[in-house]
């Protein structure tokens, strides 16, 4: 058997009584630590994205002695930057029947009943707040000429509840957090600490008490230590080689916490974005992604003939299939990422186009009002394909864009190692088995500002737990394992390139393990990873050596823990024998193609146990309860 | 197509520039993906792969910066090292590739610098003062149109340096001035509006970036196209910041 089963997760955290007022109980529940003695409790923040970044400022703010750790030369280079599109919020300033309860049931739907509805609830709620605190930042989201805020729909929903700032909301949001966070530093309340990689936790009598780093200009291991331990270090879509994640984005934190001891919640749950900038060939270094705002106004056709080689202009009206508009009248080109992407990908194949055309709102709306919305998505896409979008329609193919899995955690963002919080994308808990457009920005925000703040203090009102240094035999040997491990990593000096491996298990995942899944396919996978690890343990080839600025190194170190993580995905996929949201298991589909769960069986979370490398985990089941959203199938037509 | 690169390479205090030569290059290759396939070869062939800086690869993270032929980010307008693609070059050109060139930036690695100076102006005062929890409904205070335009406007700068690199005096009044404007012209950034100026600035200057004397380099390298009309609100803001009131 490649999985054993143990005991079943019987603890969430989760306040009992009504919904809406579950949060409300839970912050007035919590203990709290009163400001004096907040300026002799610690907390390290690991990533500054947008929930790193957040919760790093807002924790100064608090009176928290805080580290913040990011591998970039600045905080605010977190990738959270390039998020285009923008940031859902239940403030139903349009009058158009939002609401907070309407939020909270799109996305359980939108995840496909896979997520806890707690923790989806109080996002709903959380979410208002989020849009006033970004306002007072200076965040210049997009207005309209009364001065008040625009909004715009995205996927899933059928009201207008996205606030934006053009296609850079990402970026807009990370720097007003960052500038939050430099405040904090100027103030002497948070360590920054750029140019700088953790490598592994440092767990002591139970608790997360620290963390092993490497400083990635001098190549100095070193240890920090503290109250607590947030990690806020984003997915795992680098698993796949190509993806719209930056080029340094890695699992190794959340790996290395696994490895730990801290159980990992539906890796298989990733997320392929159906509108991505096509591959150009084989030296292609990562995908970028055209925003999902973009179907707002622009149109999902294919040819109707699967042999047309004509250009998209020269194929008239009558051969085109807007296949989006026909399947799903309701939702049309706004269905959600997984069911856009999977309806492409039957459509179509890697070689034939998939257009997004614009002809339409050009002539609807005048090539003005598109180049305002959309004018630097569209610079983008020329850019890099040389195609002019407002004459041509651009070509898409979807690609893995964020990961649904995480670090299992419990109402509070606790993970099943105490002191070690988990927020933003590197947990699992708010999406289920597909997120919504729009929505990451929020969760980011949410657990940063709100959630984590709001519930730590509980946690450090126990502090101080006990001295810790380097002498202690817990941290000494963690540090000699991550200085092992780069040692090895540099002795192999085999023959093969880091990204040549990393291309290799990239490709395997994408085909056996990416937008849709079989047995055969990923058992297939589930003995290839494993020889693969073994080759890359004995070819690799890092030059230079671990005392200095080395970026073979870095990138040699994360792509070893890629392939564990693989292997967990696909043990996963294999076990979960349903198909939901982005998990598509061939075996389990409609008559018409469309994702069949099988809540008799898998309604739950699978939190997995770490228990060696190569070795079977342990599954441990979250039974899932639906008092407020009943679980139905998901139907956008 | 086949290009000949000349590229920056330093491990200590000094450093030269060694030609490399590429076959087989696609014109639709970025940048960035010719540097990966260098390095590719010069691992293979048990050399050092040449350091530098990127990530997002799209343009919006601001950590790739090289200066191309004499130009922060190379010939083309409005765009990044990362976003630069082959195809703007002829099949046999000598290209010239090295880091960003001024004090306050020191060379790390090859093509790698440290750009923390720009955090630390940023930390002197490139903030709203609001912490969580505190703000009133987003639609307390209307904004009109065109004053979120030009904060958008400015706070598109993505901080990757390029003015600095651009300008012959190594000044990052454009970094700063962007920041400056797109807080200042906000409701929300009235309050510490003239503090921010001056405190930014002072921090501009104590890093050792140079002053301005508006040959505009900045800008046009700028991939943002941040305006140079930033620089003039800056001033603005500053002399009041000096000759009112010294709390203010």
């Amino acid at each position: 058997m490649y999985f054993t089963e143990g005991s079943p997760i019987a603890d969430q955290r989760v306040p009992a009584g009504p919904i809406e007022t579950r949060w409300d109980r839970r912050r007035f529940s919590a203990r709290l630590v009163n400001p004096a003695n907040r300026r002799n409790r610690s907390v390290i923040v690991v990533g500054t994205g947008l929930a790193g970044g957040s919760a790093a400022a807002t924790l100064g703010e608090l009176g928290y002695q805080v580290k913040s750790f990011c591998y970039q030369d600045s905080p605010r280079r977190a990738h959270s930057i390039a998020a285009q599109g923008g940031i859902n919020a239940a403030k139903n300033y349009r009058n158009d029947g939002d609401s907070v309860h309407r939020l909270f049931y799109d996305t359980v739907k939108g995840g496909d009943f896979r997520s806890r509805e707690s923790n989806v609830h109080r996002l709903a709620q959380v979410s208002v707040e989020i849009i006033d605190q970004c306002v007072a930042q200076g965040v210049p989201f997009a207005r309209e000429y009364g001065g008040l805020l625009d909004t715009r729909s995205f996927g899933g929903a059928q009201v207008s509840r996205t606030f934006y700032a053009r296609g850079q909301t990402g970026q807009q949001l990370l720097l007003g957090a960052y500038q939050a966070l430099e405040r904090q530093v100027a103030a002497g309340r948070v360590e920054m600490h750029p140019r700088t990689e953790m490598l592994d936790l440092i767990v002591v009598d139970g608790r997360a008490r620290g963390i092993v780093v490497r400083d990635l200009v001098s190549g100095a291991v070193s240890t920090h230590f503290a109250d607590a331990v947030v990690l806020a270090t984003g997915g795992y879509g680098n698993v796949f080689h190509l993806s719209t994640n930056a080029k340094g984005c890695n699992a190794t934190a959340i790996w290395r916490a696994h490895r730990r001891g801290a159980l990992f919640a539906n890796p298989c749950f990733t997320q392929i974005h159906p509108t991505c900038i096509p591959i150009s060939g084989d030296h292609q270094s990562k995908l970028t992604l055209m925003s999902e705002s973009l179907r707002n106004d622009g149109r999902v056709w294919v040819p109707r003939d699967r042999n047309d080689t004509r250009a998209p202009n020269d194929i008239p009206e009558a051969d085109r299939d807007y296949f989006l508009e026909r399947m799903y009248p309701a939702f049309g080109n706004l269905v959600p990422r997984d069911i856009a992407s999977r309806a492409a990908k039957n459509i179509s194949d890697e070689k034939r186009g998939v257009y997004l055309d614009f002809a339409d709102a050009i002539a609807r709306l005048g090539a003005l009002a598109v180049e305002q919305r959309y004018g630097n998505l569209f610079e983008m896409y020329q850019r890099i394909t040389g195609d002019d979008p407002y004459r041509t329609p651009m070509r898409i193919y979807p690609a893995v864009h964020y990961t649904m899995g995480g670090l299992w955690v419990d109402y509070d963002l606790r993970s099943t190692i105490p002191g070690l919080f988990v927020i933003g994308e590197a947990n699992f808990s708010d999406h289920g088995a597909n997120r919504l457009g729009a929505s990451a920005l929020m969760q980011g925000l949410a657990d940063g500002y709100f959630v984590l703040p709001g519930v730590i203090g509980d946690y450090l009102a126990d502090a101080p737990f006990g001295p810790v240094d380097d002498s202690h035999p817990m941290v000494a040997d963690t540090v000699s394992e991550v200085r092992g491990r780069v040692k090895t990593l540099l002795a192999v000096d085999g023959d093969r390139t880091v990204e040549s491996f990393h291309r290799e298990l990239g490709r395997l995942m994408w085909d056996e393990c990416g937008m849709e899944r079989d047995e055969a396919g990923l058992r297939k996978a589930l003995e290839r990873i494993p020889e693969l690890r073994e080759e890359f343990w004995q070819r690799v080839k890092v030059p230079g050596t671990g005392e200095r600025l080395n970026q073979e190194l870095e990138k040699a170190g994360r792509v070893a823990d890629f392939f564990e993580l693989a292997e967990l995905m696909c043990v996963d996929a294999l076990h979960r024998r349903e198909s939901c949201g982005g998990h598509f298991r061939s075996e389990s589909q409609t008559e018409d193609g469309e994702a069949l769960r099988d809540d008799a069986n898998f309604s739950y979370v699978a939190a997995w146990e770490y228990t060696g490398v190569g070795r079977p985990p342990v599954l441990h089941k979250e039974e899932l309860v639906f008092e407020h959203v009943t679980p139905s199938t998901r139907s956008y037509a | 197509m086949k290009l000949t690169l000349r590229i920056w390479r330093q491990s200590g205090a000094t450093g030269r520039l060694v030609e490399y030569v590429l076959d087989d290059l696609s014109p639709d290759m970025s940048f960035l993906e010719m540097l990966d396939v260098l390095n590719e070869r010069l691992i293979t062939e048990g050399q050092e792969p040449v350091a530098f800086d990127h990530d997002c690869r799209e343009g919006i993270c601001g950590m790739c910066g090289l200066m191309i032929n004499g130009m922060a980010h190379g010939p083309e307008k409005a765009t990044t090292a990362c976003q630069l693609h082959l195809r703007h070059f002829r099949d046999g050109d000598v290209v010239t590739v090295e880091p960003w060139r001024a004090e306050p930036f020191p060379v790390v690695r090859d093509l790698v610098v440290d750009r923390s100076a720009f955090d630390r102006i940023v930390a002197a005062g490139g903030y709203v003062s609001v912490p969580a929890g505190s703000a009133p409904d987003a639609h307390a205070t209307p904004v009109p149109k065109p004053d979120a335009d030009t904060a958008f406007e400015a706070a598109a700068c993505i901080g990757c340096g390029a003015c600095v690199a651009a300008c012959p005096n190594g000044s990052a009044m454009l970094f700063t001035a962007a920041k400056a404007t797109h807080l200042g012209v906000l409701p929300q950034g009235q309050p510490e509006r003239y503090s921010r100026a001056r405190d930014m600035v002072a921090e501009h200057d104590a890093s050792g970036f140079g002053g301005c004397t508006n040959t505009g380099e900045c800008t046009s390298a700028c991939p943002k196209g941040i305006p140079l009309t930033t620089i003039a609100r800056l001033n603005a803001d500053l002399l009041r910041a000096h000759t009112t009131r010294s709390d203010r």
